[in-house]
């Protein structure tokens, strides 16, 4: 069973039912007895890095999902879900994220082309980087697939856990990986036959 | 690079997709959810659901058409039409949507984008406008485009974007249903005033039409359109390689493979 974590930020029905779609059974749960008898653990985001981390650090699950990765769990962090797995955040200030991948969130403004919209919204292509194996969530799918991305800041620093960029004026963090932890920037949720296809490699993430 | 996106609007009113459709392979054309996947399976890069019930029996049903496509298709869904509070917002957001466009509901209170950018995110409000030449001026236009507000176009979008708008739908009310062509002066026109993803509408008759417009104007990211796909005058996979041919970054659909 996958561990959803409502944490009371964000849409989960998605998420929820794209799981069903691929025939695995997802529990969208607040409860830390739930989430330590899950095999693996989503955690999801959207909106602002301060608020959402706060949100998580107030519910305790915080804690609850260091606890459950620590013992080997597969953890996947999707767009602000992912942006929390880092050290820290300088979106509006600076903040405290749960240090699972190490580096930090940066504003796009300024590394990006100015002419370029922010957001990055849309569909963009994955790029695997040429040093390292490719991700298991990226077994049933190709380089170049398309995937949905929705965000202003991205995943910085954070060269050796890179498992694929996007090219959006820059090369950009689409996803991070060490050990059991992984992370999306885009949404596989929303992205299709390509996004369903990575949840499915996630869930046989052993 | 990023793609530009193709949109298919669905009117629905009662629970069914009005404007008939003639599909091969489509049992029941006017079934949004058989539609919906439809689109999604050749190649639409999200969808509009535009609700234009009256009813709140209608309202009712639409919401359930709406859950049962997000339970299906796994693209960007955006929601329209009766639109006018923030209770509105959550209910459709509920059901599965992803952005919410409002129109006539942000004229009456122009609060309630503000007021929703903050609750759910830039990301997740458009402000789609209907807007129409009137005396040589872009003028804004209310209820499906019948009451003219006297609102200056370009100033009320700009307005929309400064109070958390994240994207613009623009729909020039000369163009729709003239199968003509992209109202390209008024997309530049706005375009230039914001800096948020802007997204065509009305005017589209043929392939052609969107090869035209994102030559022209490569700052519009997405075009819109609902008659030539329910027609099946335009197919979205023929549309797409008719882009990539012209240059125009697309996202293609591979081949389905088995999970």
């Amino acid at each position: 069973m996958t561990a959803i974590i409502d944490y009371g930020v964000g849409n989960l029905f998605s998420l929820k039912s794209s799981f069903a779609a691929i025939g695995c059974e997802a529990v969208v749960t607040g409860d830390p007895d739930v989430i330590a008898e899950s095999e693996r653990i989503i955690l999801p985001g959207v909106g602002a890095f301060e608020d959402a981390a706060r949100k998580l650090r107030d519910s305790g699950l915080d804690r609850v999902v260091i606890r459950e990765t620590e013992k080997g769990k597969p953890l996947l962090g999707i767009c602000l879900g992912m942006q929390m797995l880092f050290e820290k955040s300088y979106e509006y200030g600076e903040h405290a994220g749960l240090g699972l991948i190490a580096g930090a969130v940066r504003p796009m403004k300024g590394v990006i082309p100015d002419e370029l919209k922010i957001p990055h919204i849309g569909w963009n292509g994955l790029i695997f980087p040429k040093n390292r194996e490719r991700s298991a969530l990226y077994r049933y799918i190709d380089e170049g697939d398309c995937v949905y991305f929705v965000h202003s800041y991205y995943g910085a620093d954070c060269d050796e856990s890179v498992s694929a960029l996007t090219e959006y004026g820059a090369l950009l963090t689409a996803s991070v990986e060490r050990g059991n932890v992984f992370g999306t920037q885009f949404h596989p949720e929303k992205s299709g036959s390509v996004g369903l296809r990575i949840l499915k490699a996630f869930t046989e993430i052993e | 690079m990023i793609t530009k996106r193709i949109i298919p609007c669905l009117d629905v009113r009662n629970g069914r997709v009005v404007k008939g459709t003639n599909f091969e392979n489509l049992g029941d054309v006017n079934d949004p959810v058989a539609l919906a996947s439809y689109y999604s399976e050749a190649g639409a890069d999200e969808l509009v659901f535009y609700d234009i019930t009256a009813s709140s029996e209608g309202r009712a049903l639409f919401t359930d058409i709406l859950k049962k496509t997000a339970e299906t298709i796994f693209i960007p869904l955006t929601v329209g039409g009766g639109i006018n509070t923030i209770d509105d917002f959550d209910r459709v957001l509920k059901c599965g949507a992803d952005k919410v466009s409002v129109n006539s509901g942000a004229i009456r209170n122009p609060d309630l984008i503000c007021e929703a950018a903050k609750k759910y995110g830039d990301q997740c409000v458009v402000i789609s406008a209907d807007v129409k030449r009137v005396d040589g001026q872009f003028t804004v236009f209310a209820k499906g485009g019948r009451e003219n507000t006297g609102m200056e176009a370009i100033s009320w979008i700009r307005r929309c974007v400064g109070n958390g708008a994240g994207e613009v739908v623009l729909n020039s009310i000369d163009t729709d249903g003239v199968k003509n062509g992209f109202d390209l002066e008024m997309l530049d026109a706005v375009c230039s005033a914001v800096s948020v993803p802007v997204i065509a509408s009305g005017g589209a008759g043929k392939a052609e039409d969107f090869v035209t417009l994102f030559k022209t104007l490569p700052k519009v990211d997405a075009g819109l359109a609902a008659s030539i796909f329910h027609f099946g005058e335009v197919k979205i996979g023929d549309l797409k390689r008719l882009l990539a041919e012209n240059g125009i970054n697309v996202r293609q659909i591979t081949e389905e493979r088995e999970l």
